[in-house]
């Protein structure tokens, strides 16, 4: 039998505090996640201070219970992955610092792994990965497409250059009197509406694979305060599925033109915004009418937000390619894929 | 005993590794603002220094703060994560206490060490040798320095501030009060082999996971959140899913 590869995975960029165990890249042991959306919802936010901590609360339970959950010892594991980077720097510190801490302590090589890379790999417990690969990657805090020439190799070809989709999500929730994180609720709403409005589509037609959202949100939230001040009340259904509309019409043009010029094998969808099923729906039959011979592999719907799962599974690729990280591993907030040129 | 003290609440970071209550070594730095960089690579330094395993260690010490916020998480994360990893003791002691501890235990002076906490206002506390103990008079707590020193002028004893007088903090007042003097610069500076000498003796934390650092302040949103909601009574905003 060969050797188990286990690596204790930390994910804490931004109000998520989670340990998992992966076993050789593709297994889930287990995967702790303390959730802080409570919290910051008191705040209509995250409030990165008091992200920070809840992280210091909560870290050292998340270890114990990982190993405890995958009936691992420290003397089983292989190496320590750990998220350094995007994201709060507070929170980051956190997991970062304890990720360090355990690797020292038990002599384990520690890997740092790329949030975005982490978020990637949430697809890879549903299937294998193949290359050339696309991935379209939207969350809170970014919106990119990534190709993948060959495995480890990321480049960034079109990304938002403003707001993310998920950021969008929460400014036009707010508006609704939706609580952040506000992205399932439109989702919801939008499957009871119909695009009535005819929000823009920024940079649609625009020669380059880059997303623009806050036209469309300065839009819809200028729609709703006029009517307001015409004592009129609009039908949030269809504000919701017209804000959606315009936000995955303009994700799958840009995806689908993005294979076009990359030809790929295989389509990655994941992120926090990859588990809105309206998104998924249109990819799907996208897909299929303009890109049939491309497979499409979506993060599952319970890992598509922060977690450590998926760390473990970018982390054991980055441990395979000899990625190891020093004792003086910093949080780095501002962290990106190279640009294609 | 072996034990690894840490401070990096303030400015200053500090290690140190000592063994019943000899200093076996320390390092101190002044010169950055980057304990995440400097603080591992530096325990790891000193553990090859003194031939140490990770595993050698039978207590954790550290400086739990208050001071910034940034440092006494670096500080508590790494010495919390490392107590429950090794299944060894964790011992928090007052960040200020450890600067208290460089004036020498001979004076009675009321000794009133300080960090600064930024727009005017300091971290600090009152203390005092008695029998060879450092006892604490007045607590930990966070203030505006022109309050502090009002308060310091009121009590007629001799007073001695320890800490580092930033401009910031210089520009809150015209001239100390009588009874108050300031220490040389160099007794700001923590010890960590004091630190460790104080952890020694306390008794050990009973539960590692909730140990958090001293902020002495909660955050600026949930103060605001506090006010519009008062009576609320919900403590823990953290679940598992």
């Amino acid at each position: 039998m060969a050797e188990r590869n286990l690596i204790l995975a930390f994910e804490t960029s931004c109000d998520e505090t989670s340990v998992a165990v992966i076993e050789n890249g593709t297994k889930i042991l287990s995967n702790i996640v303390a959730t802080q959306i409570d919290s910051h919802q008191r705040f209509g936010g995250v409030v990165p201070e008091v992200a920070s901590r809840h992280h210091i609360e909560w870290i050292t339970r998340c270890i114990d219970q990982a190993l405890e959950e995958a009936s691992v010892g420290y003397s089983d594991l292989t190496a320590v992955a750990v998220t350094y980077g995007p994201g709060l720097v507070g929170s980051l510190l956190v997991g970062v610092t304890a990720a360090k801490v355990v690797a020292w302590a038990h002599q384990l090589p520690l890997i740092p792994v790329n949030h975005m890379a982490g978020h990637l790999y949430a697809a890879r417990f549903v299937g294998a990965f193949k290359y050339p690969q696309m991935a379209l990657l939207v969350s809170g805090g970014h919106t990119e497409l990534v190709y993948m020439p060959r495995e480890h190799e990321y480049k960034i070809i079109g990304e938002t250059r403003d707001d993310a989709a998920g950021e969008a999500y929460d400014k036009i929730g707010r508006v609704l009197g939706v609580n952040y994180p506000a992205g399932k609720t439109i989702d919801e709403w939008a499957a009871q509406g119909h695009d009535t409005f005819h929000f823009p589509r920024a940079m649609e037609k625009e020669d380059n694979l880059d997303f623009s959202f806050s036209g469309l949100k300065s839009a819809f939230i200028n729609t709703v305060h006029n009517a307001d001040q015409r004592g009129e009340k609009l039908n949030k259904y269809d504000l919701a599925a017209s804000f959606q509309q315009s936000v995955v019409d303009v994700l799958a043009e840009k995806t689908m033109r993005a294979l076009t010029e990359y030809p790929v094998e295989q389509l990655i969808l994941a992120g926090g915004v990859a588990a809105n099923h309206g998104l998924r729906q249109r990819l799907d039959h996208d897909m299929r009418a303009y890109h049939p011979t491309v497979t499409m592999l979506q993060a599952p719907l319970k890992l598509c937000g922060d977690n450590a799962a998926m760390i473990g599974a970018a982390g054991y690729i980055n441990y395979q390619h000899g990625d190891r990280a020093g004792w003086d591993l910093n949080a780095e907030p501002g962290l990106m894929f190279d640009r294609m040129k | 005993m072996k034990v690894l003290a840490i401070d990096t609440s303030n400015h200053p970071m500090s290690v140190a590794v000592v063994e019943d209550d000899q200093l076996l070594a320390t390092t101190t730095l002044n010169m950055v603002r980057n304990h995440s960089i400097y603080l591992m690579p530096t325990i790891n330094n000193l553990f090859e220094l003194v031939k140490w395993q990770p595993t050698d260690i039978d207590r954790v010490v550290v400086a739990q703060g208050p001071g910034s916020y940034t440092g006494i998480r670096i500080a508590a994360t790494t010495a919390k994560t490392l107590a429950e990893t090794l299944n060894v003791e964790l011992v928090g002691v007052s960040s200020l206490a450890v600067v208290a501890r460089n004036v020498l235990p001979e004076s009675d002076r009321v000794i009133v060490p300080f960090f600064d906490a930024r727009r005017g206002n300091v971290f600090a506390g009152a203390y005092q040798w008695q029998d060879g103990q450092l006892v604490n008079l007045i607590k930990d707590q966070h203030l505006a320095m022109a309050t502090l020193l009002d308060q310091l002028a009121a009590v007629e004893r001799p007073v001695t501030l320890v800490g580092h007088l930033t401009k910031k903090i210089s520009d809150q007042f015209e001239q100390l009060p009588a009874n108050v003097s300031l220490a040389p610069r160099a007794y700001g500076i923590p010890s960590t082999y004091q630190l460790a000498l104080d952890g020694e003796k306390l008794p050990a934390v009973k539960e590692i996971d909730p140990f958090v650092p001293h902020y002495l302040r909660i955050t600026e949103a949930e103060a605001n959140w506090q006010k519009l909601h008062p009576g609320e009574t919900r403590k823990n905003y953290v679940r598992e899913v």
